[in-house]
C-alpha cells in the first residue's frame, strides 16, 4: 500500500479504538447501575410540570437562512484553501481574480445585512 | 494492492447501501442519517484515489454545512413520510429514464479511458493535491470559478427573497443607538425645593 | 504509524502503533480529569472562594469520584425518545472529539497521522460536531432540549465561518495545510510566532484575538453558553441525558475545549518551540506545547469566570455582523500583502 494511504489507516484505528471506549464507557453502569425506569423518571423534563404539547415545535425559518448562508461562506472558504497554497505560482492575476469573487460574495452579504437577513439570529 | 483493494470494496458497497438505505428508510431523520454515512464513504473512496484535498472539502461542505441543513429541515418539518412514499411507483418511467441516461455518461467515460480510471486522464502531479488544484483554478480556470461565485450569489439572494418575513411589534435592540447616546439624551437636571417632590 | 510499519513490518509496526494511539488517548483523559478541576479552581478562586478540595490533596482526585459517580448512577432513556439516535449522539461527539487529536502534531515528529491537510481535516471534524448535538437535543423527544440544540448548532455554525477565515489568514503566511510545518513556520523565536511576527502583526494580532473568541462560542463556552446555561434552558441538549451518556458529551466538550487550545497553541504561539528559539527534542517540544495548552485554557477559564452571558441574538449579531467582515476584509488585505511582497520570511 502507498506510503500516502498508509497515513490515513491509523485515523480509522484512531476512531475505532475511540468507538470502542466510547461503547465500553456506555455499557459500564448496565453491569454497576441500577435498573429501575418508572413513569416520573422517563417523563419528559419541564420543571416539575407534565410536558403540555408534542416536542415539535413550529418550523422557525431563521434557523434554515442561518444554514444556507453557512453553506455559501463555507464553499467560499473552501474556494480559499487552494489561493493561500498556490499563491506564490498564480501572481496578482489570481489575487486579483480571487478578489473578484470575494467582492461578488461580499454585495450579496451587503445585501443580506441590508434586508435584515442577519438580524436577531 | 490488496487491502486497497478490501477498502475500495467496502466503501463502495457502504456507500450504495446506504443511499438505498437514504430512499427507503421510514423514519427521514434516519434517512438523512444514511446520506451522511454515503456522504462518509464517498470522501473514503476519494481518498483512495488520492484526492485528499477533495475528500476532506466533500465532509466540510457535504456533511458539514449540506446534511446539517437538510437535518435542520427534516426534524422540524413533521413529514409524513408514509403519505409522501404514496406516488412513488408513478415516477418510476421517468427515474429510469434518468437512471439510463446516467449509465450511458458513465460508460461512455469509462470506454474513453480504456477503462484505466483516472490514471490515464490525468498528468501526474508534483506537490500536493490542494497546490496542483490552486495553481490552475484562479487562473486557467478563471471563467467557471468566477461563475461558481455567481451561482454562490444567487443562492443567497434567493434564499433571502424567498424566506425572509419581517415580523411587526418586536423589539430590537440597535447597539450604534444605545452606544451613540449623548449625555443630553439620557440625563435630565431638575431643580427640586426642599420639601416638595418631583411632582 | 506509517514509518513504524516501514522500519518494523506490517504486524509489529501495527501494534506498535496501536500502542502510540492508546497512549495518546490516556495522556488526553488525564489531562481533562485534571483541567476539568482546574477550571472549577480558577473560577472558584475569581469568585474568592477555593473550589473542590475534599477528594484527595487539593481536590486532586475530584475528576476520578465524578467518574465513578456517573458509571454507577442509573441511565435514564425518556419514554418516546427515539433509542437509537439518543444513544448514537453522545457516542458520536466523544468519538469526533478523539478523532481529531490523530492529526495534532503533539512534539517534533509526535503525530500519529501526519497527512498533508491537517488543518483542513481539523476544519472538517469541527464542523462535524454539530451533529452529535442536534441528534441529542432531537432525540429527546422533548421541547427544550430541542430548542437548546437547535440554537447551540445555530451558534457553532455562525462561528465556524469566523474560524475558517482566520485559518485561511495564518495559511497564507505558511503556505502549506499540514500542521507540522505550520508549527516549524514559526520556529525562530516569539517575534516569528504568527499572533506577533512583524509586519503581519498588525492583521495576524486580531485574527488570533477573533480565533479564541470564536473558540468559544464554537465549543459552547461562557460567556456563549446561553443554549446551556443553567438558568436558561438547564442543560440545554443536554437536559435528558443522565450518566455514561452525558459523561460521553461532557468529555466530548472538554476534549474540544483541549483540542481549540491545541490549535491556538499550534496556529498562533509557535506549537512547541520556545519563545526564545526552535526546539527538536520531543520530550521538550511536547511539554512547551502542553505548557502552552494550559495557559490559553487558563485564559479560557478566566474569561468564563468574568464575562457576563451574551444574549443569544447579540451573540449571532456578533458571529455574522462582526466576525466575518472583520475577517474576510483581514483575508483580502493579508492576501494582497502576500502577493504583492512575497511571503515573509520570518526566520525560518
Amino acid at each position: 500500500m502507498s506510503a500516502f494511504l498508509t497515513d490515513y489507516l491509523p485515523i480509522l484505528v484512531f476512531l475505532g479504538i475511540a468507538a470502542a471506549m466510547g461503547i465500553g464507557f456506555m455499557l459500564l453502569p448496565w453491569l454497576v447501575a441500577p435498573k429501575d425506569p418508572d413513569k416520573e423518571k422517563v417523563s419528559a423534563y419541564e420543571c416539575g410540570f407534565n410536558a403540555f404539547e408534542d416536542a415539535r415545535m413550529k418550523f422557525d425559518i431563521r434557523f434554515y437562512l442561518v444554514s444556507i448562508l453557512f453553506i455559501i461562506f463555507d464553499l467560499e472558504i473552501a474556494f480559499l484553501f487552494p489561493y493561500a497554497l498556490a499563491l506564490d505560482d498564480v501572481g496578482i492575476f489570481g489575487y486579483w481574480s480571487l478578489m473578484t469573487f470575494l467582492g461578488v460574495l461580499t454585495v450579496g452579504l451587503v445585501y443580506e445585512w441590508r434586508k435584515g437577513a442577519l438580524e436577531w439570529e | 494492492m490488496g487491502l486497497t483493494a478490501i477498502a475500495f470494496y467496502a466503501l463502495a458497497a457502504v456507500a450504495v447501501g446506504a443511499a438505498l438505505a437514504v430512499i427507503s428508510a421510514r423514519n427521514p431523520v434516519h434517512s438523512v442519517l444514511f446520506l451522511i454515512l454515503t456522504f462518509f464513504s464517498t470522501a473514503g473512496l476519494f481518498v483512495l484515489l488520492g484526492a485528499e484535498f477533495l475528500a476532506m472539502l466533500l465532509v466540510v461542505v457535504y456533511v458539514g454545512a449540506v446534511a446539517v441543513l437538510f437535518l435542520f429541515v427534516v426534524m422540524m418539518l413533521d413529514v409524513n413520510f408514509a403519505e409522501l412514499k404514496q406516488g412513488f411507483l408513478s415516477y418510476m418511467p421517468l427515474g429510469a429514464l434518468i437512471g439510463l441516461a446516467l449509465l450511458a455518461e458513465l460508460v461512455l467515460v469509462t470506454s474513453a479511458t480504456h477503462g484505466q480510471g483516472h490514471s490515464a486522464l490525468a498528468p501526474p502531479v508534483e506537490g500536493t493535491n490542494a497546490l496542483a488544484i490552486g495553481r490552475v483554478l484562479y487562473t486557467d480556470y478563471l471563467v467557471l470559478f468566477q461563475l461558481s461565485g455567481l451561482v454562490l450569489f444567487v443562492a443567497m439572494i434567493g434564499a433571502v427573497v424567498l424566506t425572509l418575513r419581517k415580523r411587526t411589534g418586536v423589539k430590537r435592540q440597535s447597539v450604534s443607538r444605545q452606544v451613540g447616546r449623548t449625555r443630553k439624551q439620557a440625563v435630565e437636571l431638575k431643580d427640586v425645593k426642599s420639601g416638595q417632590g418631583l411632582s | 504509524m506509517a514509518d513504524l510499519i516501514a522500519q518494523y513490518g506490517p504486524v509489529w509496526g501495527f501494534w506498535l502503533g496501536v500502542g502510540q494511539i492508546l497512549a495518546i488517548m490516556v495522556m488526553l483523559l488525564l489531562t481533562l480529569a485534571f483541567i476539568l478541576l482546574f477550571d472549577r479552581k480558577v473560577w472558584a478562586a475569581v469568585q474568592m472562594r477555593k473550589g473542590p478540595n475534599v477528594v484527595g490533596p487539593f481536590g486532586l482526585f475530584q475528576s476520578f469520584a465524578d467518574f465513578i459517580k456517573f458509571v454507577v448512577k442509573e441511565i435514564v432513556i425518556p419514554a418516546g425518545a427515539n433509542k437509537t439516535v439518543f444513544i448514537l449522539a453522545p457516542l458520536l461527539t466523544f468519538t469526533l472529539a478523539f478523532a481529531a487529536w490523530a492529526v495534532v502534531p503533539i512534539a517534533p515528529g509526535w503525530v500519529i497521522s501526519d497527512i498533508n491537510v491537517g488543518i483542513l481535516y481539523l476544519f472538517a471534524i469541527s464542523s462535524l460536531g454539530v451533529y452529535g448535538i442536534i441528534m441529542g437535543g432531537w432525540a429527546s423527544n422533548s421541547k427544550y432540549p430541542f430548542l437548546g440544540s437547535l440554537r447551540s448548532a445555530a451558534q457553532m455554525v455562525s462561528y465556524e465561518v469566523s474560524i475558517g477565515f482566520v485559518i485561511i489568514t495564518v495559511l497564507l503566511l505558511v503556505g502549506s495545510l499540514n500542521l507540522t510545518t505550520i508549527v516549524d513556520n514559526q520556529k525562530a523565536g516569539v517575534w516569528a510566532w504568527h499572533a506577533f511576527a512583524w509586519p503581519t502583526v498588525f492583521i495576524m494580532f486580531p485574527m488570533f484575538v477573533i480565533f479564541f473568541i470564536s473558540a468559544l462560542a464554537e465549543t459552547n463556552r461562557p460567556p456563549f453558553d446561553l443554549p446551556e446555561a443553567e438558568s436558561e434552558l438547564v442543560a440545554g441538549y443536554q437536559v435528558e441525558y443522565s450518566s455514561t451518556p452525558y459523561l460521553l458529551f461532557m468529555i466530548g466538550e472538554y476534549l474540544n475545549i483541549v483540542l481549540m487550545c491545541a490549535m491556538i497553541s499550534i496556529l498562533f504561539l509557535g506549537g512547541w518551540h520556545l519563545p526564545w528559539g526552535p526546539v527538536e527534542q520531543p520530550f521538550l517540544g511536547f511539554l512547551v506545547l502542553y505548557a502552552k495548552i494550559w495557559l490559553v485554557f487558563f485564559m479560557f477559564a478566566m474569561v468564563k469566570a468574568i464575562v457576563p452571558r451574551y444574549r443569544y441574538d447579540q451573540l449571532m449579531r456578533l458571529g455574522w455582523k462582526i466576525f466575518l467582515p472583520t475577517t474576510l476584509v483581514a483575508v483580502a488585505v493579508l492576501a494582497g500583502y502576500v502577493a504583492y511582497n512575497g511571503r515573509p520570511v520570518i526566520g525560518g
